[in-house]
């Protein structure tokens, strides 16, 4: 069988290394080079915008100015005062209350969409997503329409005679910025339950039950623990978010939104500013949160079942902010 | 001759009247370290233009580390790579003459086969009417004519495997490298494929470097093999060197199925050695240089071991025991006996033969059947 | 529970508590999409304040926004922040994935969770910091082109941005077969060639994605914009600002072609992501 030749075209000589062939084989090289720009724009960016944030938490406000007078006195302040303890202890309660009712909401719906929607499964959970696509402003200012004094909720009621004034107590007020913030945040803490759902072989359940589990025992030993790591994900999430979040306490929270602590860093930045000591407070916010991440990490490694890495994937994912 | 020369090839037509004085890939002193772990430790080896080498060993032998050192995507730690006589391994690999058969066939999915198959051509810029012309010729070598416009993922796992061959031989490399191609075969794909590619490798005159853990696929295909264990050489030699004539017990113990008797060196003289075993004395051959006193292991294989019920024959050695096991194997009996001592010896007979289980019963084989080895 | 030894058919407990799933999975639905709906729906409101009930009936909001012209302006603002984000982003996204994938080198891992932080902080603590960090470089907010809506918005969004390409370029990295890059230099294909012909088309749906996931982010981006912005609003600002005067349907219509864009946006994503399961 004749093969693969022909008998026109030359065939070329052996090549030699050229000093750019030995430039290009040392790694060292080729790192530099590679990482160069990406390394030194996100170092330049964000690195020293961040690092810059902490130094100017340790500078001092004289007369109005910011000066570059290395001091404690912001700190001793946001110690000291109990308005800003307050604060972020403040916005941590909303935000446990918003994860709360956020897993209590999620879980039912992921754990439908995961076990009981046969057909258009992908249809139905990206019709989940879509609003956390929808304009985060138009979902928070949403509320507003809906609970104002002259809003539809209390039009509703009135014009069905269930109350004879409308209820003044629904907007402006902490209640208004946790419902509207678990309407934002729920779609966000469903993703890696649904995930991490989805990933249970279903033969484990059908294990379970031919060893002799009832329904209940089979989601009480099984599946619960096994989305542990999707819940706990899910929760940080919405915690840390709702947590630093700024739009609906300004928009829906009324007096209860200046002991937001975004708000107060808002304002610092802003109207009040004293920027020194308003970065003092967005330093505690940072480590806040950073512990807290790092902690659910932990968490998260601890219970390390086979679908650990999958749901860290996601989770990554997922924080881009809308990803599926 | 030289290869530089381009316009000595204008005649060629194939690899074959292509000769070098000199080996055409020469090893040397080659090692790669990750940390402090060797993976190849300061190997040496010739490659003769034209030959079927093979690469063997377990894995973590460092086999595959050579093989990708060859093809330029490991950087070796120390040591250099030659290829007639020119250093390569500061080359890129897409400035070496040799091209590679990857383990999972590495095909572009986004490019039907002929594009596979024209990539090299393209990225050497051989004119399009050639490119086609030869593109037609590789379908054709490896018989598949007709599934030219399909993507990889329509091909069967042997279809992909010969399209990863096309895409490497189109371009005829001085040196191809082929990295376990069959591993994802069926048993009886493996087979023909052995034969098809030593039939290419022979008709087209390239240089084969082959490597795979299975030493029957070993012994079948390559003129040479270099059994590798722990990133160096255990030996090199033609299939039948080391069939027949193993350097050390791992050999003996890696190629083909074998026997090993441990015992100590009596006397060693003139390539016969004896080894005491037990209350016996047994006799072999052997190339190494075995002192007496020391430990040493005699192998013989199954096949040259007779049953028998009294005395060794002259020239035999013999060993008694009991019967264990008698295995059918279609060919043959496969019958495994016990000697005093715990030892187990597998002998090959021929499938009619009666055997009872537990009954005492003697071995005996030619004292040249045996050799003997160090570790 | 015994198994019913006669022919009448029985609910079983589980047919219940299915029943009752559903039953709460929809009313969880229902309540992500209620205000969706609402303001969709009071977009036709056909009064100029919005209360109940609820008057169907005109489009007239939707004329009104085509003539606002501080509508349109933050409108066209946005768009040119989001694609200068995207390209800016993508152009340090890409090849930052690369290196995460393919090199190590001093700080790699700090360069990791570095990128990992405008994605995971509430947004207003990297804009405090950008802010911090231009006005001590001395960039004013306003500076750039007349065309660029500024230096620091723009440069904000990108930097604040860039963590999606790579976590998203990466993610798909990891899941290339490297074998094919070597193959592709086995056959002579230099480092660009082998990118431009074997990598890139096996990671471009994951490229595109992340610069879809870009704009939409950068378009509704608030927190950071607040900070940066010069002069000229993005659209996000702008209805805010129309929010704290009051709101009018004006205010729903905008809203409604936002979403109609955004699901625009995601059908396609979603397209892409899908194609991106099969490759």
């Amino acid at each position: 069988m004749s093969a693969i030749e022909t008998p026109r075209v030359p065939t070329p000589a052996i090549a030699r290394p050229t000093w750019l062939d030995r430039v290009r084989a040392r790694p060292n090289v080729r790192t530099a080079v590679a990482a160069a720009l990406p390394v030194g724009f996100v170092t330049v960016l964000l690195f020293v915008p961040y690092v810059l944030l902490l130094v100017q938490s340790f500078w001092r406000l004289k007369g109005g100015a910011i000066t570059h007078e290395l001091t404690l006195e912001n700190y001793q302040r946001l110690f000291g005062t109990e308005l800003y303890p307050n604060t972020i202890l403040f916005s941590a309660g909303v935000a446990i209350r918003v994860t709360l009712f956020s897993l209590l909401l999620a879980f039912p719906l992921a754990y439908l969409l995961a076990f009981k929607v046969k057909r258009h499964k992908q249809l139905m959970y990206m019709a989940v997503i879509i609003p956390l696509w929808v304009s985060y402003l138009v979902r928070a200012y949403a509320w507003k329409i809906i609970l104002g004094q002259s809003g539809i909720l209390n039009g509703l009621l009135l014009s069905t005679g269930l109350i004879d004034h409308p209820l003044t107590f629904l907007l402006y007020s902490r209640w208004a910025v946790i419902l509207a913030l678990t309407h934002i945040y729920t779609p966000f803490t469903l993703m890696p339950i649904y995930a991490v759902l989805e990933a249970i072989p279903p033969a484990l359940k059908e294990a379970s039950q031919d060893l002799y589990a009832n329904r209940w025992q089979t989601f009480r030993r099984i599946i619960l623990p096994l989305s542990l790591p999707g819940v706990l994900a899910g929760s940080t999430f919405a915690f840390v978010l709702s947590m630093g979040d700024f739009l609906a306490p300004q928009l829906l929270g009324g007096n209860d939104s200046a002991l937001m602590v975004s708000n107060l860093v808002w304002s610092l930045f802003g109207v009040a500013y004293n920027w020194p000591l308003g970065a003092a407070v967005s330093v505690i916010v940072l480590l806040l949160t950073i512990s807290l991440l790092w902690l659910s990490t932990q968490v998260e490694k601890s219970m390390n079942y086979a679908g650990e890495s999958a749901s860290r994937d996601r989770r990554e994912v997922g924080m881009a902010g809308r990803g599926v | 001759m030289t290869n530089t020369d381009a316009s000595l090839d204008l005649d060629k037509l194939t690899r074959r009247h292509e000769t070098f004085t000199m080996p055409i890939l020469e090893l040397r002193r080659l090692t790669k370290r990750f940390g402090d772990f060797a993976a190849v430790d300061d190997l040496s080896l010739e490659i003769a233009a034209g030959e079927f080498l093979t690469l063997l060993g377990a894995s973590g032998s460092g086999k595959t580390t050579t093989l990708r050192m060859i093809a330029g995507f490991e950087p070796p730690t120390s040591g250099d790579i030659l290829m007639a006589g020119i250093p390569i391994a500061a080359l890129p690999p897409f400035k070496r003459d040799i091209n590679t058969v990857f383990q999972h066939y590495a095909l572009f999915p986004h490019m039907s086969v002929r594009e596979n198959i024209a990539y090299g051509l393209r990225m050497r810029r051989v004119p399009t009417e050639e490119r086609e012309e030869r593109v037609g010729k590789a379908l054709a070598m490896v018989k598949l004519e007709q599934l030219g416009a399909r993507s990889p993922r329509q091909l069967s796992g042997g279809q992909q495997q010969r399209v990863a061959l096309a895409r490497a031989l189109v371009n005829r490399p001085r040196v191809l490298l082929l990295d376990e191609p069959l591993g994802a075969l069926d048993l009886k794909l493996r087979k023909e494929m052995q034969l098809e590619l030593k039939h290419l490798q022979t008709h087209l005159g390239i240089t084969f470097v082959y490597v795979t853990h299975d030493q029957e696929e070993a012994l079948t295909m390559s003129d040479r093999i270099v059994l590798m264990r722990q990133g160096r050489i255990a030996q090199v030699g033609t299939p039948r060197d080391l069939y027949d004539r193993p350097a050390s017990r791992y050999v003996a113990d890696f190629i083909g199925e074998t026997n090993l008797l441990p015992g100590t060196v009596v006397e060693s003289a003139g390539g016969a050695v004896a080894l005491r075993m037990g209350g016996v004395t047994l006799r072999g051959l052997s190339d190494c240089l075995l002192a007496a006193g020391s430990e040493a292991w005699l192998t013989v294989r199954p096949e040259a071991i007779a049953l028998s019920d009294g005395a060794a024959p002259a020239g035999h050695n013999a060993v008694t025991g009991t019967v264990a096991d008698a295995v059918y194997a279609g060919s043959a009996l496969r019958v495994h006996v016990t000697l005093p001592g715990g030892r187990r010896l597998v002998a090959n007979v021929p499938s009619g033969t009666v055997t009872t289980p537990g009954a005492p019963v003697t071995l005996t084989w030619p004292i040249e059947q045996g050799r003997c080895v160090g570790d | 529970m015994t198994a019913p030894a006669s022919d009448r058919p029985t609910v079983r407990p589980s047919d219940r508590l299915t029943a009752a799933l559903w039953i709460i999975g929809g009313l969880v639905f229902a309540f992500i999409y209620l205000p969706l709906v609402v303001v969709i729906l009071y977009a036709f409101h056909d009064a100029s304040i919005i209360a109940w009930p609820f008057q169907f009936g005109t489009l007239r909001w939707f004329g009104a926004l085509s003539h606002d012209r501080g509508m349109i302006e933050a409108a066209v603002a946005s768009l040119k922040l989001a694609l200068l984000a995207v390209a800016i982003a993508l152009l340090i996204g890409v090849p930052g994935a690369f290196v995460l994938d393919r090199y190590e080198f001093p700080g790699k891992t700090a360069f990791r969770r570095l990128v990992l932080l405008p994605l995971i902080l509430p947004g207003i603590i990297t804009g405090v910091s950008l802010l911090t960090f231009f006005s001590f470089v001395g960039l004013g907010l306003s500076s750039g082109f007349p065309l660029i809506p500024g230096w620091p918005v723009v440069l904000g969004h990108a930097a604040a941005l860039t963590s999606v390409v790579i976590t998203q370029v990466f993610a798909r990295l990891q899941r290339l077969d490297r074998a094919q890059e070597e193959a592709s230099q086995d056959l002579y294909a230099n480092e660009w060639q082998t990118f431009r012909y074997v990598t890139f088309p096996s990671i471009r749906t994951a490229v595109l994605g992340a610069g879809l996931l870009v704009f939409t982010l950068s378009l509704d981006e608030i927190a950071v914009t607040f900070f940066l912005i010069g002069r000229q609003n993005t659209l996000p600002l702008q209805i805010w600002g129309l929010l704290r005067r009051g709101i009018t349907p004006e205010v729903n219509a905008a809203a409604t072609v936002i979403f109609a864009l955004s699901v625009a946006v995601i059908v396609v994503w979603a397209r892409l992501m899908r194609e991106e399961e099969r490759g």
